[in-house]
């Protein structure tokens, strides 16, 4: 009687810690560095959960460039699983690894798989969170598609939370729709902030809009990504005195060729 | 030949094109007994029945049906050789004894093919050509050691299968059968027909042998299950499965073994034959693995295997054998997150192809598009986790696009500021994009010693837009020495969107 009693209580005490774990808002955040949107995100991005990342068509690389971001803060050195479609490669353009490396991402740890339509890359998807090995497991889709429906968001989130994989869905020329993600972001280019004039090109800067967070409130902010540091930080907006700057004062981070470039438009 | 079985009771004849004849190179029973026979040009043939019901050749299906009868045929033995057009050598050493003896095993495959409506000519001997010349004279039979050459003297010579040249020449010699040949000197008969056909006869005679070439490597395992009752239902078919892997894996560890590729062949009753096979990128030791490699190929087959009336064989082979290192796994996470993405990537490339799941490897070389390369993963992961990619240099922005176009798109420049500057504005897809930043160029030579044809240097630029878009843009060639018209004066250079920043 007494044993039944306290195996009963086992259990009981078992699924109260698993609803427990799965609850708490403050497990498992990664700080994206950019302060008042890891405030809104209450300390950062929730590991283990499903994130949406909405761009237009033409902003693509830099829906890319955000995604690629968030994947190495989350992931760290743990592998990227990078899932695309092939329609998004002939779209926006196939993944170039110089260009990753450079953003701060190992290439050494991106196994990319390339789906046939968005209904392979969900259900690769779904093989990848359930994957305890992977850290992250990035999701591209082109288009609208009917096939990441409720039901197909509410598996990918209960697989991320059982397995502690976090999944990003890059959604390209799409709109958004009702899902069970954690967040939910809208991206787009933003002019690089003025800056001295040999530094003609900056870093990555992301215009982002976080239009849903389901533990918390939303907002808009201009991101940097520090290369570097991979981090991302504020970013000053550009004055607007820069979009008339000189095409030839502007040429100016390699001064050899600059110069060389100068001397020739002079005679 | 399948011998089908006409509607219409008209001689059949299968015609070929020779040397702008039309010639039979078949015939069946009917036609044979209105005795045509393969050489005759078609049109003598009409004259002798002109009730011909005349078929073009198809070498590409009887090759097919060969492929598919020696497929059938690896019930017997692994080792099974095409020897076309219409032959197969199977190699039954010590496999006869599992069929109940050479005799019994003979009639079954006969048996088994003629049920087939195949008309099957078959011969049990101690070297193939031996076995062949055999098969060419009489329906069965069964020559035993030391005794080829009373079992091929009194045979003719066309049955040797030696060229066309060589026999006319024997026959002119008065030669008719084997035996007549093998009777003379060899030095004689090798001067006159060369070394070849010496060898040839030896081996007729059962002297010397050369081993078969079979068409499929043999596997280093197999394991199968023989139904007297044809199975038919998915449930009975994966328990099979399931045994057969457990038998498989319990060998395989005896030599503390794993396989890197598994095959599973369905043998159905009638006679066709399907097989799958799953490849891992690690030597693959478990059941469940197994199992689970089997049901991910299973799941995504188009077409799933037909039981038809049933197997009454499943056969489950491994190749690929490598030695298993046990490696202590509890406190490297590291290495176990390696082993659970390798087996993430076997099961998704079972799946959908190893084509479609890729790392990249770097490879040396300045020209963007060839500055990596996709790899199976499968293959190559491990290759990819210790490539060296050139590290990037600190403080500096992203010098390299994120995306980049395969083919680069060409775009339209309405001018650019000067001639060999960059442009001001451009259009690409259709939207004008207004240049707020230009950094460049940055002259990317091409490979010349790849191409015999000039490929033009590239300028590249990076472009940043009003609205803060980032392009890579480039120009095809020097301004003024390599573009050029007609009338070599300088041409209006041509751009391309090679990439894209983020």
């Amino acid at each position: 009687m007494i044993s039944a009693r306290v195996s009963t209580l086992a259990t009981l005490r078992k699924a109260l810690v698993r609803l427990e774990t799965t609850r708490s808002p403050e497990a498992g955040r990664v700080r994206l560095g950019h302060d008042e949107a890891d405030m809104v995100l209450q300390g950062g991005l929730a590991c283990a959960a499903l994130h949406e990342v909405f761009a237009e068509g033409r902003f693509s690389a830099t829906a890319t460039g955000f995604v690629a971001s968030v994947a190495r803060r989350i992931a760290d050195h743990r592998a990227i699983l990078w899932i695309r479609q092939d329609f998004a490669a002939r779209q926006a353009g196939d993944l170039a690894m110089t260009g990753f490396a450079e953003l701060g991402l190992d290439p050494r740890r991106i196994v990319v798989v390339f789906a046939k339509n968005a209904e392979m890359a969900l259900r690769i998807a779904a093989d990848g969170v359930a994957c305890r090995g992977v850290g992250v497991v990035v999701a591209e889709i082109w288009g609208e598609t009917k096939a990441f429906d409720l039901v197909a968001s509410r598996k990918l989130t209960l697989a991320c939370s059982e397995s502690g994989v976090t999944c990003l869905m890059l959604r390209l020329a799409a709109t958004p729709r009702a899902s069970t993600a954690e967040t939910r972001w809208v991206v787009s280019a933003a002019p690089s902030p003025s800056v001295a004039e040999w530094e003609a090109w900056g870093e990555p800067v992301f215009n982002v809009q976080l239009v849903r967070n389901r533990h918390g409130s939303t907002g808009q902010w201009i991101m940097k990504w520090v290369c570097d540091e991979c981090i991302f930080s504020e970013s000053a907006i550009r004055q607007s005195p820069a979009h008339s700057q000189s095409l030839v004062a502007s040429f100016t981070d390699r001064p050899d060729q600059t110069f060389a470039y100068a001397r020739r438009q002079a005679g | 030949m399948r011998d089908g079985k006409p509607a219409d009771q008209r001689p059949l004849v299968v015609v070929a094109k020779e040397k702008n004849a039309i010639v039979i190179v078949a015939v069946d029973n009917t036609a044979a007994r209105a005795s045509l026979e393969s050489g005759i040009p078609l049109a003598n043939a009409r004259m002798v029945c002109p009730e011909l019901n005349v078929v073009d050749e198809d070498k590409a299906a009887d090759t097919q049906t060969l492929n598919a009868v020696a497929d059938w045929c690896a019930r017997f033995t692994p080792l099974v050789a095409l020897d076309p057009p219409y032959g197969l050598f199977l190699d039954i050493t010590g496999c006869a004894h599992l069929f109940g003896g050479e005799r019994n095993m003979l009639t079954d495959i006969c048996h088994s093919l003629r049920r087939q409506n195949f008309i099957v000519n078959a011969a049990i001997a101690s070297t193939q050509v031996c076995a062949r010349t055999m098969t060419r004279a009489v329906s069965s039979a069964i020559v035993p050691h030391g005794e080829e050459k009373a079992a091929v003297s009194s045979l003719p010579l066309f049955a040797l299968g030696a060229n066309e040249e060589t026999i006319r020449g024997l026959r002119r010699a008065g030669l008719k059968t084997i035996g007549d040949v093998a009777a003379r000197e060899s030095h004689e008969i090798s001067a006159r027909f060369g070394a070849g056909f010496t060898a040839l006869l030896q081996q007729a005679l059962g002297q010397g042998d050369t081993p078969i070439s079979p068409r499929k490597p043999v596997p280093d395992y197999v394991f199968e299950k023989r139904f007297p009752e044809p199975i038919a239902t998915d449930a009975v078919i994966a328990s099979t499965l399931d045994l057969l892997s457990h038998m498989l894996i319990a060998a395989m560890e005896k030599g503390g073994k794993g396989a890197r590729r598994l095959e599973a062949s369905f043998f159905r009753t009638d006679g066709a034959v399907s097989s799958i096979m799953v490849e891992a990128g690690r030597p693959v030791t478990q059941t469940r693995t197994v199992a689970r490699l089997f049901r991910e190929k299973l799941d995504a087959l188009s077409d799933p295997i037909d039981p038809g009336f049933g197997f009454d064989l499943i056969r489950l082979s491994a190749s690929h054998i490598e030695l298993v290192v046990q490696e202590q796994r509890d406190l490297d996470a590291h290495a176990q997150d390696n082993d659970e993405i390798a087996a993430l990537i076997d099961r998704i490339t079972a799946r959908i192809g190893k084509n479609r799941v890729l790392v990249y490897l770097p490879q040396d070389s300045h020209i963007p598009e060839r500055a990596a390369i996709v790899a199976p993963a499968q293959h190559h992961l491990v290759a990819a986790q210790e490539s060296n990619w050139t590290d990037r240099v600190g403080g500096e922005p992203p010098l390299r696009p994120l995306r980049m176009f395969g083919m680069p798109e060409q775009v339209e420049v309405p001018f650019a500021a000067v001639p060999d500057g960059p442009p001001a504005r451009f259009v690409w897809r259709r939207t004008l994009h207004v240049v707020a930043r230009v950094e460049g160029p940055e002259r990317i030579a091409m490979e010349w010693w790849r191409r015999k044809e000039q490929i033009f240097t590239r300028d590249y630029f990076r472009i940043e837009d009003s609205n803060g878009q980032r392009f890579w843009l480039y120009r095809d060639g020097f301004y003024g020495s390599e573009i050029l018209s007609n009338d070599s004066k300088p041409a209006s250079p041509k751009w391309f969107m090679h990439g894209v920043f983020a």
